[in-house]
């Protein structure tokens, strides 16, 4: 390998552009894009002034105006006398919240669906299957419907859990209330409290900030201590059980921090017509949300089954060969190979998920749709405006999933390859 | 079939048979749903023979070895592998796949994982060695069918014989007590079905009880001290090499044979 040659230098012709296979692609890929931009831009300077001749052109003070109208629903304080702005704010955070919750319960669910439904056992494999096949094979809109429906006709309604002969009654140990109009569940409350961290948008309460911050010290720790049984493992062959000690090092802290802080859980009363204090699902979000968890399972359960399927029978064979358990070949052989296939079907379902969950305007749900695109559009007639955001916002949330799943997919692939 | 193995010279001063039973099969049976694929197979290995198993597609060759580490099931009959009978006992087949190591016509190595780490994956997670001790044995074992430089690579940038010397060399990593092959060059050019049978070789020379399905007759002729003809699932006829090939008693035998060396 001594003597090192570099290919030959080969001069430039213009002709090259669109006859050489190495320009080709470049060429037509550039006058693609200008043709794009153009027409895009011509379409955006038509819309603006034909907007403008209507007497509308494009503007967004209108987010500063007073919204007057309410939101149960939100996870952060908001009146009606609140602007648009904030009322678009408290639907966005209402569907990010929506499609979390979701896209958690679907994983979950759906990883366990996917190994129950290739085991052995054929009644529950069978059972997953028809599962799969009923929830899929439906619109989601319809099981939205029915989870939301399911709860409003079935639970019973607040007045029910009144007075000496009332028909329902509250659940574990008279913390929880399952009613109607949603569930209502016991909060956290503090009875030293540490007040709130204004954060111009929203507050955030310093009791939360300070067991956050425990809990990551927590598990840093516990992870530190994982590293040095590795080590040792390494060493000696021997692994220290670290189970417990990591139980220890992260809930002792915890527990520390919340008796400190006089942690005591607040219950949810029936005042008047209506259950106050707690923690309040409504049933719109807790409909909206099985709706969505039931029917994405679905396809992460047929996700995981492909992915496990993708890896061909001679991996387990050859880790059964070897005198590896089932459990062991699963977890180091086949699953590692499996994600690869899995991950990416994994990002176009939380995708699905997050954008249907604009269905919520269907059974009221004050999402970013039903705020936005609903009661605000309808009060100041910025359609084009509200639409606009509207699209922007759900790409944007999009992008940011994929973005942040094409991460971990590339960090798994790094690791195995 | 070619016959690469012969340029070689064989030491047989360790390939000695001895009187111990390693693999006991008596009256096995074997179906798949309604098909009855293996008819009362009777084999009694000793250790250190080598044995090379030959007969036409489908006659259930595979499906017998593979009995052996209960990659399959029998129904009927029994099978003793180093004292123990495999039965449905997890502890038994535990002890018998930890003793008795597998080469498989499409390696099946992990392709997430390095060399290195394919071949200590098992030692750590079955037999508990320390991680430092199943990389030094690995490295013994890689240099044993000579590719200690490919340790940190993985499995997808290897030759296919390059793989199945490291997918020999993960299983001699388990330290075995016998050997099952299941046409371990069947899927390979010939000049790497050259390497591979050399490192067999060698495995042979040390001793190692080897049950080999293969077509290489240069092999069996040369490594084997009993070759076995399996028709329809049954084992037709068995004999040594030379008396084997010289002398095949049955019809099917010498059809199989004019086929597989007739040309
Ligand atoms: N999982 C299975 N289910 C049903 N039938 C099977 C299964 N595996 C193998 N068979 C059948 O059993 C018979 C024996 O198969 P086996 O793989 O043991 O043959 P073989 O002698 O190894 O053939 P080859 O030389 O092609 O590898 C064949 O007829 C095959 O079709
Ligand atoms: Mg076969």
């Amino acid at each position: 390998m001594s003597d090192m040659t570099s290919p030959p230098k080969q001069s430039f012709k213009f002709s090259m552009l669109l006859y050489d296979s190495r320009y080709r692609g470049i060429t037509i890929q550039i006058f693609v894009l200008v043709m794009v931009l153009g027409s895009l831009g011509w379409l955006a300077g038509n819309a603006a002034t034909n907007l403008a001749a209507l007497g509308k052109p494009l503007r967004f003070d209108f987010l500063g105006d007073t919204a007057s109208y309410d939101i149960s629903q939100r996870l952060i304080d908001y009146k009606s006398t609140d602007s648009h702005g904030r009322a678009v704010l408290v639907g966005l955070l209402n569907t990010l919240l929506v499609a979390f919750m979701g896209c958690v319960a679907a994983t979950i669910l759906g990883v366990i669906g996917g190994v129950l439904r290739l085991s052995n056992n054929w009644l529950v494999s069978r059972l997953v299957a028809v599962y799969v096949e009923i929830f899929r094979n439906i619109p989601v809109l319809l099981w939205i419907f029915v989870c939301m429906f399911t709860i409003t006709a079935i639970a019973p309604q607040p007045r029910d859990f009144r007075g000496d002969n009332a028909t329902a009654s509250m659940l574990l140990n008279d913390s929880v209330a399952v009613t109607n109009r949603g569930i209502y569940l016991p909060e956290p409350l503090f009875s030293r409290p540490l007040g709130d961290l204004n954060l111009g948008i929203f507050n955030m309460s310093i009791e939360l900030l300070v067991l956050l911050v425990v809990l990551f010290g927590g598990v840093y720790a516990a992870r530190w201590n994982n590293a040095r049984a590795n080590r040792i493992q390494v060493e000696t062959g021997d692994r220290p059980d670290t189970t417990w000690a990591n139980v220890a090092i992260i809930v002792v802290p915890l527990l520390a921090a919340l008796l400190a802080m006089g942690f005591h859980i607040g219950k949810p009363e029936l005042k008047g017509f209506n259950f106050k204090g707690g923690v309040n699902m409504s049933a719109p979000l807790i409909g909206l949300w099985l709706g969505l968890t039931l029917y994405t399972t679905t396809y992460i359960i047929e996700a995981v089954r492909s992915g496990i399927q993708s890896v061909s029978k001679g991996q387990s064979e050859a880790a059964f060969a070897l005198g590896l358990r089932p459990g062991r070949t699963m977890s180091l052989v086949i699953l590692p190979q499996a994600l690869r296939v899995i991950i990416p079907q994994l990002i176009s379902q939380y995708l699905n998920l997050t954008k249907n969950s604009s269905l919520a305007v269907a059974i009221g749900y004050m999402d970013l749709v039903s705020t936005l695109g609903g009661i605000t559009l309808n009060q100041t007639g910025r359609e084009m405006e509200a639409i606009l955001m509207l699209m922007a916002i759900y790409l944007t949330i999009s992008l940011l999933i994929s973005a942040g799943m094409n991460w971990y997919n590339t960090r798994v692939k790094l690791v195995e390859r | 079939m070619s016959d690469v193995a012969v340029e070689r010279q064989i030491d047989r001063s360790k390939m000695q048979v001895s009187k111990e039973v390693a693999i006991e099969i008596v009256n096995m049976n074997k179906w798949y749903g309604q098909f009855h694929v293996l008819r009362d197979i009777n084999l009694t290995v000793h250790k250190g023979e080598r044995i090379v198993i030959a007969g036409p597609s489908g006659s259930g060759k595979s499906t017998m070895i593979r009995c052996i580490n209960r990659l399959e099931e029998h129904q009927q009959g029994s099978i003793i592998v180093d004292g123990t009978e495999l039965t449905s006992d997890l502890k038994n087949i535990d002890k018998i796949r930890s003793e008795v190591g597998m080469c498989f016509q499409h390696f099946n190595l992990f392709p997430h994982l390095t060399i290195l780490e394919n071949c200590t994956l098992a030692p750590i997670w079955v037999r508990k060695v320390p991680k430092k001790e199943a990389e030094e044995t690995a490295m013994h074992f890689l240099e044993k069918v000579k590719i200690p430089d490919q340790a940190n690579k993985f499995p997808g940038q290897l030759s296919g014989g390059q793989q199945q010397r490291v997918a020999i060399a993960r299983s001699l990593c388990m330290k075995p007590r016998i050997m099952l092959f299941d046409e371990p060059t069947s899927a390979l050019d010939p000049e790497m079905i050259k390497e591979v049978l050399d490192t067999m070789i060698e495995l042979a020379e040390e001793g190692m009880t080897m049950l080999c399905v293969t077509h290489e007759m240069g092999f069996a002729r040369q490594v084997a001290n009993r070759v076995i003809f399996m028709d329809q699932g049954q084992i037709v006829e068995q004999n040594e090499p030379e008396e084997f090939f010289n002398n095949p008693k049955s019809e099917r035998t010498k059809l199989f044979l004019s086929q597989i060396l007739g040309h």
